[in-house]
């Protein structure tokens, strides 16, 4: 199966007009449309139905969606839920995912829906950390259900709740990144950053990424739309390492070709996870646009 | 003795302005200051105004204009009737030229643009004489052919001499290049140079120069220079004109023409701006250097000239106060005629010369043909400016635009008005997608090759119409409200009365 990339996910108001026409031509991996905070109560309703309208046009059919829906506890969650599930969304963001009951009863109301429309494609559930409560729980929050591709770091609320401010160094999400990354990872799942909201800073934003992306994080949400060449053109693959990609892909065709059950290359066993990192980077060249159709 | 020196002083050469040389004894010297006039009205009796001829100005000042205001107003108030207002454009700011149509003091226009209340007007049917639409080199070949032959001209400047010496890059409302101005002042029968300060004589390097000018009126202020260039100076933060300035500049690397000693154009408006930006991230990695840049120039444009990134700027208009400064301090900053730069009956027009355009549109059809003076409604509000001059000549034309804006679609059947016909324009660069016009195979392969968007126009229109709706017909009636001149001086459109 093809990973599905996830470097760039681009938060957009469900209330703002322009940019639920306009997100899709800047090309994000997957687009985020908001109920939730980016939302005045007094247009809760009309931006529900904007997504609604918005998940099913064509201009968003190649293009994965999410949903941060209201939290059910909210006059408006379950309809945001009914909405959206309806409309086709592939991704539903828990709006503040504290414990494991949280995604538990997301997962049971999704369900639900699903059953009564008879969809048959599941909608995915990525759970926003936003809490020390929601750190300390990543690992068994990541690991509850089969419908969790990912869990991110919502950063503004999260450092309100430590009694800290962020920081351009980011110290104070240190604790957070890690253990969110690893309970990803332990699970299998993907692991997203917090945004970077000052859109002038093009270095300090670089600089985040070059760390997050070291630290091993998949991604970035992000809420301006300019900053998403950046970030994709941080993730593009070194020239030295899609050559070894390629290697590494037709080391392993040759031996299945020859039928061998061991690969080498320059005399170092190739195993699965190697193969598959390889296929990643050369999913990411694609991606980005340094490699041919052909290649 | 006395008689024949009388033959030999200037008012015997120059008979227009004998009545206003001394009639005393002839002393050397007597006529130093004899051109300047103690207002604007005094310079318009000298000049011999009559009712039907035609008066011309330039639109260095853009949009902080202030000088056909203050002229028509007093030319209203001399009584004047009957007049051609021939500026090289009109903006926003000149709408009270309404006023003077319903007077009956201006009956026929020559402009490259109309916008506001103004455009509005006369497609509502203001005027009997439909407007003669011209492209910034077509006018001059228009004055050169004879067609637009102008009588008076007001040529505002913020500094000249006595002796109407002139230039645009000093003094409190910088305009910068009077590329435009250049042409009145020599073609023009009286030419009256409008100032706001008068400097020692001779101010030099001059762009109006002695020999040309009849009469010099020093004036309060002839323009704003606050609004002059006004909001285009700035690096844009809009997301779209970002993203369409990054697929413009991919798609300048991988034309083919972008190798050292390149030349290109670029307007005003974010995309094109930030295009020249990204174009200069570009040449620095990859050492190239353009051999000059067209046009209008903008402060980024000076910029690049400045970090040695293009050689010369060939400057016929100043876009904003950098611009117009650096013209003054550059000596590779040059000032040229709108003859030397896009006439087309020139004998060298730089546009001849040029690799690369980008410009910009409100319509662009399947035809690849280019609207750029009508909107939605149907209503005069754009110009052509140099347009159809540049996409004619260009090596590469690059046409910018988003696909929709707002709800209106960019790309359409058949655009409402041809200002730029398509079999000039080469590419047509979207936010959606990249159309190369077919007749330019080996480009569009190129393109393609580099991972580029590269659709059909039919995709972008249907595209288009799929996201805004087929846009309601716009109804006109039968009387002919504007003629669209190309560059050459046939007629390419015509603008209607709306219904």
């Amino acid at each position: 199966m093809k990973q599905k990339l996830r470097r760039s996910m681009l938060f957009v108001p469900g209330s703002n007009t322009g940019m639920v026409c306009n997100a899709f031509i800047y090309k994000p991996d997957t687009v985020m449309f908001d109920l939730e905070d980016s939302v005045a109560l007094s247009e809760k309703d009309s931006a529900r139905m904007m997504v609604f309208h918005a998940l099913q046009h064509f201009t968003y059919k190649d293009i994965e969606t999410a949903v941060r829906v209201n939290p059910l506890n909210s006059p408006f969650g379950l309809l945001d839920l009914e909405a959206v599930i309806r409309a086709g969304v592939d991704i539903i963001r828990l709006p503040k995912t504290d414990t494991v009951d949280d995604v538990l009863e997301m997962e049971q109301e999704i369900a639900h829906i699903e059953n009564r429309i008879g969809r048959e494609k599941k909608t995915l559930l990525l759970a926003a950390i936003e809490s020390a409560l929601g750190v300390v729980n990543a690992v068994d929050i990541a690991r509850c259900s089969k419908r969790m591709m990912g869990i991110a770091l919502g950063a503004e609320d999260f450092v309100r709740d430590l009694h800290t401010q962020r920081t351009k160094e980011g110290l104070e999400l240190m604790a957070a990144r890690n253990q969110i990354l690893l309970a990803a990872r332990a699970a299998k799942i993907g692991a997203f950053d917090s945004v970077f909201s000052d859109v002038k800073d093009k270095e300090g934003f670089m600089h985040e990424v070059e760390y997050i992306k070291g630290l091993g994080f998949d991604g970035k949400s992000l809420i301006n739309p300019t900053q998403i060449p950046w970030l994709h053109k941080a993730f593009e693959p070194r020239q030295k390492d899609i050559n070894w990609a390629i290697e590494v892909l037709e080391a392993a065709k040759d031996a299945k070709e020859r039928g061998l059950g061991v690969i080498s290359l320059d005399g170092k066993m190739v195993d699965a996870p190697i193969i598959l990192r390889a296929e990643w980077i050369m999913n990411l060249a694609r991606a980005s646009g340094v490699l041919g159709e052909d290649q | 003795m006395k008689d024949i020196a009388k033959h030999f002083t200037t008012e015997a050469l120059t008979p227009i302005n004998a009545p206003f040389y001394s009639e005393k004894e002839n002393v050397k010297g007597e006529d130093r200051r004899a051109k300047i006039c103690e207002s604007i009205e005094e310079a318009i009796k000298r000049s011999g105004l009559k009712d039907g001829m035609t008066i011309s100005f330039h639109h260095a000042f853009r949009g902080g204009d202030l000088l056909i205001n203050n002229v028509m107003n007093v030319i209203a108030k001399m009584g004047f009737k009957n007049l051609t207002l021939a500026s090289s454009s009109l903006a926003s700011v000149h709408d009270p030229v309404i006023e003077h149509i319903k007077n009956g003091v201006v009956t026929q226009i020559y402009t490259s643009g109309l916008r506001s209340k103004l455009g509005e007007a006369i497609s509502k049917g203001l005027m009997e004489k439909p407007v003669q639409i011209h492209s910034h080199g077509g006018r001059v070949h228009l004055v050169q052919s004879g067609e637009l032959k102008i009588d008076v001209a007001f040529l505002g400047v913020p500094v000249c001499d006595a002796f109407g010496n002139a230039n645009g890059y000093s003094g409190r409302s910088k305009c910068g290049s009077l590329g435009y101005a250049m042409i009145d002042a020599q073609y023009a029968d009286y030419v009256i140079v409008l100032t706001e300060s008068l400097e020692e004589y001779p101010n030099v390097p001059a762009s109006l120069h002695q020999d040309q000018v009849d009469a010099v009126v020093v004036v309060d202020e002839v323009g704003d220079p606050s609004k002059i260039g006004a909001g285009e100076t700035r690096m844009t933060t809009n997301p779209k004109e970002l993203l369409l300035a990054s697929h413009t500049a991919k798609v300048i690397e991988h034309s083919g023409l972008f190798k050292d000693g390149f030349s290109i154009q670029t307007g005003t408006g974010g995309a094109s701006l930030a295009t020249t930006v990204f174009l200069s991230e570009k040449m620095e990695e990859k050492g190239i250097t353009a051999s000059f840049g067209l046009g209008g120039i903008t402060g980024t444009m000076v910029y690049m000239l400045k970090r040695g990134l293009i050689k010369t700027l060939l400057d016929v208009q100043s876009f904003d106060e950098f611009a117009a400064k650096s013209l003054g301090e550059n000596k590779n900053h040059i000032e040229i005629s709108a003859n030397e730069y896009a006439n087309p009956s020139s004998k060298g027009a730089s546009i001849k010369q040029l690799d690369i355009v980008v410009l910009s549109a409100l319509e662009v059809d399947l035809d690849f043909n280019v609207n750029v003076i009508t909107g939605s409604k149907g209503f005069l509000r754009g110009a052509s400016g140099g347009h159809s001059d540049t996409a004619a000549e260009a090596k590469l034309s690059i046409i910018v635009a988003p696909l929709t804006r707002g709800r209106l679609p960019t790309v359409t059947k058949r655009v409402n008005t041809i200002v730029t016909p398509g079999s000039t324009v080469d590419i047509v660069v979207t936010d959606q997608g990249i159309a190369v016009n077919p007749k330019n195979k080996e480009l569009k392969e190129r393109l393609k090759k580099a991972g580029l968007q590269i659709v059909e126009m039919q995709e972008l229109y249907e595209r288009a119409i799929a996201l805004c709706g087929e846009p309601a017909e716009i109804k006109y009636k039968d009387k002919v409200v504007a003629v669209i001149r190309y560059r050459d001086g046939s007629i390419i459109d015509v603008v209607r009365q709306l219904a």
